[in-house]
C-alpha cells in the first residue's frame, strides 16, 4: 500500500519506456551500420557502438555537443536525421505521460492516502479521531486545536476538507476526505494506533455513527467511542453494544430546560463548567415554571415535553402533523391567530421547536409582540443561521451541534467533571449559587477552563516526587502563584478523588498525597501557570519555600558544603 | 490469447535466446561472440524488464528481479567491452572477451530462470 504510487507509475510509465528504449536501439543500430569519413574525406569504418550510444544520448535529450568524435559523413547525417525527430518525439511521449500522471485525480488521491497515512504513522502525541467535520466537528476540532489537543479528521465531503485546511489551526491536522463507515478507512486514520485515545462519531448520518460505534467496539474495544444519535431507536442500538457515550441534543437540551425550570442556580452552575471554554459566559436563565406552549412535536418535541411536564410544568402542544399534538388549535404557530388560540395570553413561556429555522424565528418574533414578557426557547438547526438567532436574541437557544461539541469536550477532556457533576444532585441551590459566584469571579466573564491533574510521576512530576520524598504538601501552596508567592492563583479546586474516596470543594488546608486526582477550574492561562508548578521542581521549591535557586548541581553541592560548615546559616536563596 | 501476453513471452524467451546466442562458443575467442549479438540481447532485456513493471504479484516481483540481474549482468559486459576498446585500447584479448562472455553467461543464467518462471506460470494458469 505504501508504494502503490510508486507502482502506478512503474505501471503507467511502461509504455513510454518500452518506446523510448525500442527507438534508442533502433538508432544507435543504424548509426553503427552507416559508414563515416575521416579528415582527408576518404571513407571511415561505421561508428562503434560506444561513439553511437555516446551520439544519440545527447542528441535524444537535445544537448547537441555536434558532431563527435569526427565530422559524419553525409549517410551518417541522412541518419542522424531520422534518429532525432524519433527521439525527441519519444522523449516528448514519456514527459507528457509522466505529467498527465501526476495530474491524474486517482493517482493524486493515492499520494493523498499515502501522505496521511505517514503522518498517522509519525504521530506521537495521544490523539483523538473526529469522524466527520460538519458544524459539530468543526467546533469539536477548534476548541481541540485551542487546549493543544491533537486530533484527526475523517470526512466524506472533499470540500469540507479543504475548509479545514484553510482555517487557522496552530497544529497541521491530518485530515482525510473518506467515508468513515468503511472500516478501512478507520483504521488509515489510525483507529489501531497506540495513540488513539477515543473515536467521536459525529457525523450528519445517523446510521453511519452507528456503524463507526460498531467498527470502533469491534475492531479497537480498549477506546471509548462517543457517539451523536437523534432518534431514540439508533441511540437504544448504540447502547447495546457498549458505546461508551451516546449524546443525543434533543434529550440534552430537554434535560437543561427542565433542570433550569426546577433548579436554575445548579443549572447555571452546570453551565459554566461544562460551556466551551474561553468563550463569553452566557446570560442567566430563568425559565418561568407554570403554563408554556410547545410549538413542533417532533423527537425534538417529544424530548422537551417529556421532561418539562416532569418538572412542573402544564403544556400546550402545537404541531399540524401530529395526531398526538393538540387537536383543537388550527395552524403551526407561526400566526398570531393560532398561538392566540393555543391561549398565549395565560403562557408563561414559549418553545418554537421545529426543525425549521425560519418557522421558528417567525414563531418567537411573533409570539414575543403578542406579549414581549413571555419566556423565548427557539431550537436553531443550522449554525449558518446563528447570525439571525443572535439578532433575535431569544432568551434560551438551542444549537444542537453545540450541545453535542460542548459534551464531547467535556467528557473527553476531563472524565472528573462527570463525576463532580453528578455529585451536584445531592447539593441544594444555595450551595450551587455560592460555588457560581466563585466561578465568575475567577474568570473575567469566560467560561472557565475546567481540568483534571493527577498527582503522579507523568502529569506533575515535581509535586510527586517532593510528596513521595521531601514533605507534605496542602492544597493552598501548590495554587500560589509562581511569579508572585505572596499571591494566590485564580483557580476554585473542585474536587479531589483518592481511590475510592471524593472530596467535595477541599479547602487550601487539605493535605495532598501522591496518586490524588484533581479536578480545578481556572482560565487557561492560569492553568499554564498551575501546570508550570506542578512539573518544575524549581518553580515548586519556590512556591513551596520561597528559595529562588537555579537547579544546577554545582550550586546545590555548594549550598550543601556552606550550610554544613555553618549549620546556623540557613540558605534563603 | 491477448497481445499483451504474446509480447510479454515472446520478449522473455527472445532475451534468453539473444543471449544465449552470444554466450556460445569457445569463452576466449572474439571472433566466436558479436557485439551486436551483444547489443541486441541487452535492448531486448532491458525492453523485457519495463514489461514486467508495475506487476504487485508476488511472481511478478520474481519476474522482475531476475529481469534487473540480467540487465546489469550485460550492462557490466558492455561497459566492460566498451572499456577495452575505446578506454585502454587493448582490444579484445582472450582476457577481455572472456570476462565479457562470462558476464553474459551470468545473465544468461537469469534469463533462463526467467523463463521457466514464465513457464511455471503458464502451468499453474488453468484458465
Amino acid at each position: 500500500m505504501v508504494n502503490s504510487a510508486f507502482f502506478i507509475v512503474l505501471r503507467r510509465m511502461r509504455a513510454p519506456i518500452i518506446a523510448l528504449v525500442a527507438l534508442y536501439a533502433v538508432a544507435v543500430f543504424g548509426l553503427t551500420l552507416v559508414p563515416g569519413v575521416d579528415a582527408d574525406g576518404n571513407p571511415a569504418p561505421p561508428m562503434s557502438f560506444f561513439h553511437a550510444f555516446y551520439f544519440i544520448s545527447y542528441t535524444a535529450t537535445t544537448i547537441g555537443f555536434g558532431e563527435i568524435p569526427n565530422a559524419f559523413s553525409d549517410a551518417q547525417r541522412m541518419w542522424v536525421i531520422v534518429c532525432i525527430y524519433l527521439t525527441v518525439v519519444s522523449w516528448s511521449y514519456a514527459v507528457i505521460t509522466l505529467i498527465a500522471l501526476l495530474q491524474d485525480k486517482g493517482f493524486q488521491n493515492t499520494l493523498t492516502v499515502n501522505r496521511f497515512m505517514r503522518r498517522i504513522r509519525r504521530l506521537k502525541e495521544p490523539f483523538y479521531l473526529i469522524c466527520g467535520c460538519g458544524e459539530t466537528g468543526s467546533l469539536i476540532a477548534r476548541n481541540f486545536d485551542r487546549i493543544g489537543q491533537a486530533f484527526v479528521v475523517l470526512e466524506k465531503d472533499e470540500l469540507r476538507v479543504q475548509e479545514l485546511d484553510l482555517q487557522d489551526f496552530k497544529t497541521d491536522t491530518p485530515a482525510l476526505a473518506a467515508d468513515a463507515m468503511l472500516p478501512d478507512n478507520l483504521l488509515l486514520a489510525g483507529l489501531k494506533h497506540p495513540k488513539c485515545r477515543g473515536v467521536l462519531a459525529v457525523t450528519n448520518d445517523e446510521q453511519a455513527n452507528l456503524g463507526i460505534a460498531i467498527a470502533v467496539r469491534l475492531l479497537n474495544p480498549k477506546i471509548p467511542v462517543i457517539a451523536r444519535a437523534r432518534s431514540p431507536s439508533i441511540a437504544a442500538n448504540m447502547a447495546s453494544f457498549g458505546t461508551d457515550y451516546i449524546i443525543n441534543p434533543f434529550e440534552r437540551f430537554a434535560e437543561h430546560l427542565a433542570e433550569a425550570v426546577a433548579a436554575p442556580e445548579r443549572f447555571r452552575l452546570v453551565e459554566l463548567l461544562t460551556g466551551l471554554p474561553e468563550t463569553l459566559i452566557p446570560e442567566p436563565h430563568r425559565p418561568p415554571c407554570g403554563h408554556w406552549i410547545l410549538c413542533g412535536y417532533g423527537r425534538f418535541g417529544r424530548a422537551v415535553a417529556e421532561r418539562l411536564q416532569a418538572a412542573g410544568t402544564t403544556l400546550t402542544v402545537i404541531d399540524p402533523k401530529q395526531i398526538d399534538a393538540d387537536r383543537n388549535i388550527v395552524g403551526d404557530g407561526t400566526e398570531a391567530v393560532t398561538l392566540r388560540q393555543a391561549g398565549i395570553d395565560a403562557a408563561l413561556g414559549i418553545i418554537a421547536g421545529t426543525d425549521d429555522d425560519v418557522n421558528n424565528l417567525s414563531i418567537a418574533v411573533t409570539a414575543k409582540q403578542l406579549k414581549p414578557e413571555l419566556f423565548v426557547v427557539v431550537r436553531q438547526n443550522l449554525a449558518a443561521n446563528g447570525e439571525l438567532f443572535r439578532a433575535f436574541n431569544a432568551d434560551f437557544c438551542m444549537v444542537p451541534s453545540r450541545i453535542v461539541a460542548q459534551e464531547s469536550i467535556a467528557i473527553l477532556t476531563t472524565p472528573l467533571l462527570a463525576r463532580f457533576l453528578g455529585l451536584l444532585h445531592d447539593q441544594d441551590e444555595i450551595w450551587c449559587r455560592a460555588l457560581v459566584f466563585r466561578l465568575q469571579a475567577i474568570c473575567d466573564g469566560m467560561i472557565p477552563t475546567v481540568y483534571g491533574i493527577r498527582l503522579n510521576a507523568s502529569e506533575a512530576p515535581a509535586v510527586w516526587h517532593a510528596l513521595m520524598y521531601r514533605r507534605g504538601i496542602s492544597l493552598g501552596e501548590i495554587l500560589l502563584d509562581s511569579t508572585d508567592r505572596t499571591q494566590s492563583l485564580a483557580a476554585v479546586p473542585l474536587l479531589i478523588e483518592r481511590d475510592n474516596d471524593v472530596y467535595l470543594l477541599p479547602n487550601a488546608n487539605f493535605k495532598l498525597v501522591a496518586g490524588d486526582h484533581l479536578l480545578f477550574a481556572s482560565s487557561l492561562a492560569v492553568l499554564d501557570k498551575l501546570n508550570l508548578t506542578l512539573q518544575n521542581a524549581n518553580e515548586l521549591d519556590y512556591v513551596l519555600d520561597g528559595e529562588n535557586d537555579s537547579g544546577s548541581w554545582v550550586w546545590a553541592r555548594l549550598r550543601r558544603y556552606r550550610s554544613a560548615v555553618r549549620p546556623q546559616d540557613v540558605t534563603t536563596g | 490469447m491477448s497481445l499483451e501476453k504474446v509480447l510479454f513471452g515472446f520478449f522473455i524467451v527472445l532475451a534468453a535466446t539473444l543471449n544465449f546466442g552470444f554466450f556460445l562458443g569457445a569463452i576466449d575467442r572474439p571472433e566466436l561472440h558479436h557485439v551486436y549479438e551483444l547489443a541486441a540481447a541487452l535492448v531486448v532485456s532491458v525492453i523485457a524488464t519495463v514489461l514486467k513493471f508495475g506487476d504487485r504479484t508476488q511472481i511478478g516481483a520474481i519476474h522482475l528481479s531476475t529481469s534487473l540481474v540480467a540487465d546489469l549482468h550485460l550492462i557490466a559486459a558492455a561497459i566492460t567491452w566498451a572499456f577495452a576498446i575505446h578506454v585502454t585500447g587493448e582490444g579484445m584479448t582472450p582476457s577481455v572477451t572472456s570476462s565479457v562472455v562470462s558476464l553474459s553467461g551470468g545473465a544468461l543464467f537469469a534469463n533462463v530462470v526467467s523463463v521457466i518462471i514464465l513457464i511455471i506460470e503458464t502451468v499453474m494458469l488453468r484458465r
